[in-house]
């Protein structure tokens, strides 16, 4: 099953390498993987999506918790949160099929953010479903690049 | 105090702070300043003459007192050198701080003369490491990894040094405290676990303590001996274990697992409740997982939280200090106390009248049991024994009367051939007075075999057994036993130096026996002699290692002693 884990560490050198090392050498594996600093600068959050059954997400959040720099582990997966990535896709397109695909990302709400003559650059943010809504759209026209930033995450409500 | 001292400086007035009064290192470039300051200092530092041993010292000297051991090398091949030393550590949960030199802080990243990426290398076999990039900064990461490493589930703690960082000046202030906001081990045990475990005791019928390396690291092996009386069940130990409990008492079942005796692995594998303290679940101990004690439920106490339900479910997890834990056990089990379970102590008494550990031998050929037999009833328990890894390590195990805590000194993780001799030896600077013994094989000693030139220099009294067999003995059973005895680089007859010259040829008394009545003479001689003694033991070539579960096992299927050949 995929879970998402929001991993608080201490903003100290070499913190990515040890949780990178962690899972590449227990077997772990990671779907994505998303870092920046958090409201307090002496942090960085970490939005781990990874694959797994229960006992197997028990052990990784062990195992982060066990690195001296690892705060706060919380699997978000089973609590209300909200779920973002930011894809950047370069599609191939022509003279007639440039207005489709920009009614296509109308629809999704996407936008452009780069044209040339046989290309359009569109922006998505939006959970899993969506954007993978939007790829499969775009698919027959020829996607040419994308590039994913993996998906950040946040429990909704309380402080 | 607003004097500014060199890094240097820092570094052994931080240590004083720490209490540490000896380390293990050798020389080099990195850490010549260093070197400088430790010339006239009050730490006595012993000169190895490997840095894997400088590594492997400090963790017998850490093993043998509880203290942490504190190791030093050189940038580069010097760091790298004792990578060795730092996974048996880590693997063991041993409390050690390294310190490597590094190149300086502009030099980083450039493939330096002796530049290693160490705090890269040693990342995954160590508990944390630290590379300090500023003087100012130096005193507070010491203080830092010594706390890492003496507390929880004590570990080595690795720090890298750039000389300019040796060489830069600060004012010295030690903190009261280690700054580390995420880092808290849990010692208590949940209360409510802890009655859920006794409750769980209580309606057991055939219970066994499954005591681990966990138990001699928090001191809890008192608290082991009063709750085995309180609830007469009984108690197997790890091989890191050995010691926590008296080997030879009624409830012992002395070691389970691939050469366990026959009883501890008959008993674990029939009981229905099994009371895990300070112990992993190693494959060396359970075999084939899906088979391991099939009907037991699970009390398992660490103090290590990412142990628990890494191998084996636990019904009863409890997160704390093993001794912490024992301590609340006791008291719930005082104040209702278990009944004793008389028939599952019958069934036990049985497997071991029909099951002891035995040998056979005759009169020519000394058995390499026979020898450990023999120290054991000269020492009474009373020696400090590290071991090298192999069939002798087993031996070792099996036949030594295992008595008090931090007597045992054994690579059992990472199973380090190499780590016995340097261990004695860092167990004998921290033990003056004490008896040390490596028990070694011919094959395991000649890895760190320089350290002649270091006891025989501090005149350290360690006595090395050589259970000289002319074979990689382990390796040579398993392809007796499973490759048809093609013996592929394992037979070392008319290989090996004569051990007796080169202890001598570095001025150090060579024993030798190769008949079993010259055993006993040879022992005392060695024992009693006032300094290093190293002892050629010329045994049974081709003696096995019983019972045997084989890797991926099943425990009550082991391979018991064959008969004589």
């Amino acid at each position: 099953m995929r879970h998402v884990l929001s991993v608080t560490v201490e903003n100290k050198a070499g913190v990515l390498a040890r949780i990178a090392g962690l899972f590449s050498r227990r077997g772990f594996n990671i779907e994505s993987l998303a870092v920046g600093p958090t409201e307090n600068p002496d942090y960085s959050r970490i939005t781990l999506v990874v694959q797994g059954d229960d006992l197997i997400i028990e052990q990784i959040s062990k195992q982060l918790y066990k690195l001296i720099d690892t705060y706060k582990v919380v699997d978000l997966t089973k609590i209300n949160h909200v779920e973002r990535e930011m894809v950047l896709v370069k599609v191939s397109i022509t003279a007639s099929t440039r207005s489709e695909v920009i009614e296509i990302v109308n629809i999704f709400r996407a936008k452009v953010v780069d044209v040339s003559e046989k290309t359009l650059c569109i922006e998505i943010t939006g959970d899993q479903g969506k954007i993978n809504g939007l790829l499969k759209l775009l698919k027959k026209f020829g996607i040419a690049e994308i590039v994913r930033t993996g998906s950040i995450a946040m429990q909704r409500g309380t402080i | 105090m607003t004097e500014k001292i060199k890094g240097s400086k820092i570094f052994i007035e931080s240590l004083k702070k720490e209490k540490v009064t000896d380390i293990f290192g050798y020389p080099g470039g990195a850490v010549i300043d260093i070197y400088d300051e430790l010339y006239d200092s009050d730490i006595k530092h012993y000169l190895v003459r490997h840095e894997q041993a400088a590594a492997h010292a400090a963790d017998g000297y850490a093993r043998s007192t509880g203290k942490v051991g504190v190791c030093l090398a050189t940038s580069g091949p010097g760091a790298t050198n004792i990578v060795t030393g730092i996974a048996t550590a880590y693997m063991d949960s041993v409390p050690m701080v390294a310190f490597t030199g590094q190149v300086n802080v502009g030099a980083l990243g450039k493939d330096s003369f002796q530049e290693a990426d160490i705090t890269g290398i040693t990342m995954p076999i160590t508990k944390h490491n630290f590379l300090c990039k500023d003087v100012n900064d130096l005193a507070s990461t010491i203080k830092k990894a010594f706390h890492i490493a003496r507390t929880g589930r004590p570990g080595p703690v690795l720090i890298d040094m750039p000389k300019d960082i040796t060489q830069n000046k600060a004012v010295f202030d030690y903190p009261e405290k280690a700054d580390l906001p995420s880092y808290k081990p849990t010692i208590k045990g949940s209360i409510k676990q802890i009655k859920a475990a006794v409750n769980l005791i209580r309606s057991s019928e055939r219970p066994v303590i499954l005591a681990g390396g966990g138990v001699i690291a928090a001191e809890a092996s008192e608290e082991l001996r009063t709750f085995v009386t309180e609830t007469q069940i009984p108690v197997a130990m790890t091989l890191l274990g050995l010691g926590a409990y008296p080997y030879d008492d009624e409830l012992s079942l002395r070691m389970p697992g691939m050469h366990g005796t026959a009883y501890a692995n008959y008993a674990i594998h029939d009981a229905d409740l099994l009371i895990s303290i300070g112990m992993r679940f190693d494959d060396r101990i359970t075999g084939k997982l899906a088979t391991f004690a099939p009907n037991a439920k699970v009390i398992h106490i660490d103090v290590d939280p990412a142990e628990i339900g890494k191998c084996i479910a636990a019904t009863v997890p409890i997160v704390g200090d093993a001794k912490a834990v024992l301590v609340d056990l006791i008291k719930y089990v005082k104040e209702s106390p278990v009944d004793k379970k008389i028939d599952w102590l019958k069934a036990i008494a049985e497997y071991k009248a029909k099951h002891p550990l035995i040998y056979k031998m005759d009169n020519e050929t000394i058995n390499p049991q026979y020898v450990i037999q023999q120290i054991s009833e000269m020492t009474k328990g009373d020696v400090i024994m590290a071991t090298e890894v192999g069939t002798h390590q087993m031996w070792a195990a099996q036949y030594q009367n295992h008595q008090y805590p931090r007597h045992f000194l054994s690579s059992g993780g990472l199973g380090t051939m190499g780590y016995g001799f340097p261990a004695a030896i860092g167990a004998q600077v921290a033990n003056p007075d004490k008896l040390v013994v490596n028990i070694a094989g011919d094959g395991s000693i000649q890895m760190n075999i320089q350290e002649l030139s270091t006891i025989a220099y501090y005149k350290l009294p360690v006595k090395v057994i050589i259970l000289n067999n002319q074979y990689l003995g382990m390796v040579r059973q398993w392809q007796e036993m499973f490759y048809k005895k093609r013996y592929s680089s394992t037979d070392l007859e008319g290989m090996q130096p004569d051990f007796v010259k080169v202890a001598e040829a570095y001025g150090v008394l060579g024993l030798r026996a190769t008949k079993p009545s010259e055993v006993r003479g040879v022992l005392e001689k060695a024992f009693e002699h006032n300094g290093p003694v190293f002892v050629d033991m010329v045994v049974n070539r081709e003696e096995n290692v019983f019972p045997m579960v084989p890797a991926g096992g099943v425990l009550n299927k082991m391979i018991l002693q064959k008969e004589a050949k």
